[in-house]
C-alpha cells in the first residue's frame, strides 16, 4: 500500500467511485487512479432504463455526486485490456500501462448482445449512457412498433416507458411471466396482468429465433413457436455479461459470470488462492455470501456496488485483518406506476406467501421460503414493511417469518413457480465452491 | 431506582426538565419491561426495528393492560371519557392499516405541497406581527407571545376556520391542553369540562363541515369534506379535523419553545443562526433529535415480538421512547451535544414508519421562520429561568412558558 | 450540481418533495422521481431536502467539490 504506484481502480462507475471515496475516507493518502472505459465521469445507471428512455431526463444528466475530495488521476475513455499480475501492471487500450500496488476490479458488466446485431439498424441494448441516449433518440422518432426481447427488470422497465410514450410494444420472454427468474411466476403473474392492462402485448412462453430486416433496418422477429412479430425497433434485454475479458491472461478465476473472490473480496487465482493485491467489488465480483450458505453469487444491484466497494476498500486498507463480506441483496424497480422492491435472493425458493396487503388491492408484500427458512421478500407498492422482513431474512428466520400482523391476510403458502435453471455460459470455468471453504 | 420502575420516573413531573439521564439508564436494557407490563424501547436500533414491524398496533389498548401513556392526547382518549369519544372519534393516529391508510391518504391529498408551501408568507407575517407586539417590553413570554398563537393561527388558516372563530378555537385548544394534564385529569370537574369541550368542538366542526359542503372554500376542510371519499364518514371527518387542530399545534409549540431554549443555552449557535439563516434546516433537524417535541408514543404488540434480546409478549403495551433513541451513543457520537453540523441526523423527532408526522413539512416551516426571526430580532435575549417551568406532559414535553429578557426588538 | 438518492433506503416519506418540489416528485404510492442534476441555484432547497429526509437517502455533491478532481 505504501508503494509509489498506489491503488488503481479499474472501473469508473458506481462501485469504482464509492470504492475510491471509501479509500480516502479510510485514510488512504497515496496515489489513486481510476480507469474507465467510457469517456464519462461516474454516472448513475438506474434512471437510464426509466426516466431517460421516457425523455424526462437527458442521458448525460445522471452523473453521480462525488462525496469527498478524491485527489485521483482519472484515465477515462481508455478501457483496461490486460493484467500482468507478476509485473503488477494493468494495460490500457491506448497502449499505455499502469503500475499498481493494490488493484480494485470494478469493471461491472455489459449488456448481452443479440448475435448478429450489426446486420440491422434499429436493434438496441441498454446498459451505458450512450446506449440509452441512442435508444431514447430512436423512441422519440415514433417507431411504428417496439419489440422487447426479454422480460427481466430492464425489459419490463423499457416496456413501461414505451407505453408511457404511447408506443405499441410487444414483449417476448421464454418464461410464463415477466420477472419469472427473480420473483417466480406467482408474483410475476401480478405484473403480467398490470402490463397487459397498460397495453403491452405480452408474449410469454416463446422465444425470438431470428430478427429480420429490410434495407438494413430491422422489421420483423421470428418466434420459436412459428409466429412472427413486426417491429421496427427492437430492444434486446437479455441480461448482462460481466466485463472480465481484460482479465483473461491474468491467471485469475474470471469468466463471463464474474471474477471469483474469497469472502473478503480478494480475487482468486485459477488455483483458488487469493491474490493479496487484487480486490473486486460490484457487478463483476462473485463471492461466497455467508448469508446464503457461502454460495458463490454475483449481485448486479446498486446497493451491492456501494456496500461491496466500501467493504473491499476497508479490507484493502487493513490487509492483516480481512473481514468477510456479508450482503443481503436488494433492488428496486419502478414500472407501470408500481414501486417494486426486493430484498434477498428468491431463486431456489420452494414456497411463497403473500403476507401483507393483497394482490387484488395491487399493494402487497410476498415472502419466499426455502426448506422452512425465509430467504427473500418482495413488495409491490408496500415497501414500508420491507425493513422488518429484511431483518428476518438476514437472521435466517423460519418461513413465514411474521404472524399476527396488521393488514395481514390469512397466510397461504404456495409454490413460487420458478422456471428451471437455464444453461448459463458463465458456469464454464467456474471454480469449485470447495476452493473457498 | 429499580429498572422496572424507570418509566414511572420518566412520567414523574419532577423529572420533566431533564429526563435524559433516566433515558440513558433505560438504554442499558434496550427493551425494558416495566412493573405495569409495558415494554419501554429506548435504543435507536430497537426503535427503528419496531417502527417497521407490522405487528405493532396503534389501535386502542385493552382496558386491563391500559398504561398511563403520559401522552395527553392518548391518555385523554383512554381515560373514562374514552367510551364517549374513543370509539366514535378515533383519529388516524390510533388506527392501523388498511383503515389508517385510507384516512391518511385523504389527509395527504389535501395537505398538498402547494398548500403547505403556500403558507410561507402567512407564517412570516404572523411571526412578524407577534414579535412586533412585544416591542416596548423588556420580557418576552415565548409560549404566550409566539409559540402558542402561531401554530393555532396557522392550523385554523389551513383548515379554513373563519378568522372570527379563531379566539373560540384558541380557547378550546387551550382548554383541551389544560385538561389533558394528569392532575386535571383526576379532577372530576376538569374531566366534565373536557367532555364538554370535545362536544363543543365536534358540534362546531359538524356545523363548519356543513357550511364547507354548501360553500366550499380553498381550504383543507372543504377538500376533506368532499363527499367522494369512501371510507371516511362524518365521524371520521370530525375526528380528523380535531386531530389536525390538536396535533397541529400541541407539538409545534414545543418545537419552537424547546428550540429557542436550546439556542439560548448555546449562544454560539444562536449567533451563527442569526448571522446565517441558511443554517436553519440543519439547526431544526438537530433540534428534532436533541429536544424533540414528542418524546414517546405507545403501541400494542399484536404478536410475540423478539427484539434486541427480549420477547415482547402478544398484547403488551409498547412505549417507543423516541427521545432516548435520539440520544443513543451507539447511533450518534456525543449524543448529548447539540451540534447542528452533524452530517447524519437520522432522528425520530417526527416518529417514523407509517405514522410519521403528517404535519412535519409545516412544522419545519413554522419552526424555521419563527426561530430565525427570534434570533435576528430579539436584542440580547437571555433566559429568565433555567430550567424553565415545564408543562406536566411527559410525551408532549415542553416548557409551560419561557421567559426571555430582551434589550429590545430589532 | 449532482444528486443521487438511494432508492433502496427511500420509504416515500415525501419530505424532499415539500422541501424542493421542483426537483423531487412522488408518483403513485411510493415512486420517487428526482432531478439528478439540479441547477446550482437550487442548492439551498436541495440541501433542505437532504436534511429533511427521515432515512437520509439523499446524497449531494458539496459545492467545494463540484469542480474538484475533474477528470
Amino acid at each position: 500500500m505504501s508503494g509509489r504506484a498506489g491503488i488503481v481502480i479499474v472501473g469508473a462507475s458506481l462501485a469504482g467511485l464509492r470504492g475510491a471515496e471509501a479509500l480516502r475516507r479510510g485514510g488512504y493518502e497515496g496515489p489513486l487512479t481510476l480507469v474507465g472505459d467510457e469517456p464519462y465521469r461516474p454516472y448513475d445507471r438506474p434512471p437510464l432504463s426509466k426516466h431517460v428512455l421516457a425523455g424526462e431526463l437527458a442521458a448525460d444528466a445522471t452523473a453521480l455526486p462525488q462525496l469527498l475530495p478524491l485527489r485521483a488521476r482519472w484515465r477515462l475513455g481508455s478501457p483496461a485490456t490486460g493484467l500482468d499480475r507478476n509485473a503488477k501492471i494493468v494495460r490500457l487500450a491506448d497502449g499505455s500501462s499502469l503500475a499498481y500496488d493494490t488493484l480494485l476490479v470494478a469493471t461491472g458488466a455489459r449488456a448481452r448482445r443479440w448475435p448478429g446485431e450489426a446486420e440491422f439498424a434499429g436493434i438496441f441494448t441498454i446498459r451505458g449512457r450512450d446506449e440509452a441516449a441512442d435508444l431514447r433518440a430512436a423512441l422519440a422518432r415514433d417507431p411504428r412498433s417496439v419489440l422487447i426481447v426479454g422480460g427481466g427488470l430492464i425489459g419490463c422497465e423499457a416496456a413501461s416507458c414505451c407505453r408511457d410514450l404511447g408506443l405499441p410494444v410487444t414483449l417476448v420472454d421464454p418464461n410464463p411471466t415477466p420477472l419469472a427468474r427473480a420473483l417466480g411466476t406467482l408474483v410475476g403473474g401480478t405484473l403480467a396482468a398490470r402490463m397487459r392492462a397498460a397495453g403491452v402485448d405480452l408474449r410469454p412462453g416463446t422465444q425470438v429465433r431470428a430478427l429480420e430486416g429490410e434495407a438494413g433496418q430491422v422489421c420483423r422477429a421470428r418466434l420459436a413457436d412459428g409466429g412472427s412479430i413486426a417491429a421496427d425497433l427492437v430492444i434486446v434485454a437479455l441480461g448482462a455479461v460481466r466485463d472480465t475479458g481484460w482479465l483473461s491472461e491474468g491467471g485469475l478465476a474470471a469468466d463471463a459470470g464474474g471474477l471469483t473472490c474469497d469472502g473478503a473480496c480478494r480475487a482468486l487465482t485459477r488455483m483458488g488462492v487469493p491474490d493479496p493485491n487484487i480486490f473486486a467489488a460490484g457487478d463483476v465480483a462473485r463471492w461466497p455470501n455467508p448469508l446464503y450458505g457461502g454460495r458463490l453469487i454475483a449481485v448486479e444491484h446498486w446497493g451491492n456496488a456501494v456496500e461491496q466497494a466500501a467493504h473491499a476498500a476497508r479490507n484493502m486498507l487493513n490487509p492483516a485483518d480481512p473481514q468477510p463480506y456479508a450482503h443481503l441483496p436488494a433492488f428496486w424497480s419502478s414500472q407501470f406506476g408500481l414501486n417494486i422492491k426486493m430484498v434477498g435472493l428468491a431463486d431456489g425458493a420452494d414456497s411463497v406467501a403473500i403476507v401483507q396487503g393483497s394482490r387484488a388491492a395491487g399493494r402487497f408484500l410476498a415472502v419466499y421460503g426455502r426448506e422452512g427458512r425465509t430467504i427473500a421478500a418482495v413488495s409491490f407498492d408496500e415497501a414500508r414493511w420491507l425493513p422488518a422482513y429484511a431483518e428476518r431474512i438476514a437472521a435466517g428466520a423460519a418461513f413465514p417469518p411474521i404472524h399476527d400482523a396488521t393488514d395481514q391476510p390469512a397466510i397461504e403458502t404456495r409454490p413460487p413457480g420458478f422456471p428451471p435453471p437455464r444453461p448459463f455460459p458463465a458456469s464454464r470455468g467456474r471454480v469449485p465452491e470447495a476452493a473457498h471453504a | 431506582m429499580p429498572e422496572d420502575a424507570l418509566f414511572a420516573e420518566v412520567l414523574d413531573p419532577g423529572n420533566r426538565a431533564d429526563p435524559y439521564p433516566i433515558y440513558a439508564r433505560l438504554r442499558r436494557t434496550p427493551v425494558a419491561r416495566q412493573r405495569d407490563g409495558a415494554y419501554v424501547v429506548s435504543t435507536h436500533a430497537a426503535i427503528r426495528s419496531l417502527l417497521f414491524d407490522p405487528r405493532l398496533s396503534s389501535e386502542d389498548l385493552p382496558p386491563s393492560r391500559r398504561p398511563r401513556t403520559g401522552n395527553p392526547l392518548k391518555d385523554w382518549l383512554l381515560n373514562p371519557i374514552r367510551n364517549r369519544v374513543a370509539n366514535a372519534h378515533r383519529p388516524l393516529i390510533f388506527r392501523d392499516p388498511p383503515e389508517h391508510d385510507t384516512l391518511r391518504g385523504f389527509v395527504m391529498s389535501e395537505f398538498t405541497i402547494a398548500r403547505v408551501n403556500g403558507l410561507h408568507g402567512r407564517v412570516a407575517a404572523l411571526v412578524d406581527g407577534l414579535i412586533e407586539a412585544c416591542r416596548g417590553r423588556d420580557t418576552v413570554c415565548l409560549v404566550d407571545d409566539l409559540s402558542y398563537p402561531l401554530p393555532v393561527a396557522v392550523i385554523c388558516d389551513l383548515l379554513g376556520v373563519p378568522e372570527q372563530d379563531e379566539p373560540q378555537f384558541h380557547a378550546w385548544a387551550t382548554r383541551l391542553a389544560t385538561a389533558l394534564e394528569p392532575d386535571a385529569r383526576r379532577d372530576e370537574e376538569a374531566r366534565r369540562e373536557t367532555v364538554a369541550t370535545f362536544d363543543a368542538i365536534a358540534d362546531y366542526m359538524r356545523a363548519l363541515i356543513r357550511r364547507k359542503r354548501r360553500q366550499p372554500g380553498d381550504d383543507m376542510l372543504s377538500g376533506l369534506a368532499r363527499r367522494d371519499r369512501p371510507g371516511m364518514g362524518e365521524v371520521d371527518l370530525i375526528a380528523t379535523a380535531v386531530l389536525l387542530l390538536v396535533a397541529g399545534h400541541e407539538t409545534t409549540v414545543n418545537l419552537i419553545t424547546n428550540g429557542m431554549l436550546t439556542l439560548l443555552r448555546h449562544p454560539d449557535e444562536l449567533g451563527r443562526l442569526r448571522a446565517d439563516p441558511e443554517r436553519a434546516p440543519q439547526v431544526i433537524e438537530e433540534l428534532l433529535r436533541y429536544e424533540p417535541p414528542v418524546h414517546f408514543r405507545t403501541r400494542k404488540a399484536l404478536g410475540d415480538i423478539a427484539v434486541a434480546g427480549t420477547t415482547i409478549p402478544k398484547g403488551a403495551p409498547i412505549v417507543l421512547l423516541f427521545a432516548a433513541g435520539n440520544r443513543d451513543p451507539e447511533r450518534f457520537p456525543e449524543p448529548d451535544r447539540f451540534d447542528p453540523d452533524r452530517t447524519d441526523i437520522q432522528h425520530f423527532g417526527f416518529g417514523g414508519g407509517l405514522h410519521y408526522c403528517v404535519g412535519a413539512p409545516l412544522a419545519r416551516i413554522e419552526a424555521e421562520i419563527a426561530l430565525v426571526a427570534l434570533c435576528r430580532r430579539l436584542r440580547d435575549p437571555r433566559l429568565l429561568a433555567d430550567p424553565p417551568p415545564y408543562r406536566p406532559g411527559a410525551s408532549l414535553r415542553g416548557p409551560e412558558n419561557l421567559g426571555i429578557r430582551i434589550g429590545g426588538i430589532l | 450540481m449532482r444528486v443521487v438518492v438511494d432508492l433502496n433506503r427511500c420509504q416515500g416519506y415525501a419530505q424532499c418533495c415539500y422541501a424542493a418540489p421542483a426537483h423531487f416528485e412522488l408518483r403513485g404510492h411510493e415512486i420517487l422521481f428526482y432531478d439528478p442534476a439540479p441547477p446550482e441555484a437550487a442548492r439551498g432547497r436541495i440541501e433542505r431536502a437532504q436534511q429533511a429526509c427521515p432515512v437520509r437517502a439523499i446524497s449531494v455533491e458539496g459545492i467545494d467539490l463540484a469542480e474538484e478532481d475533474a477528470p
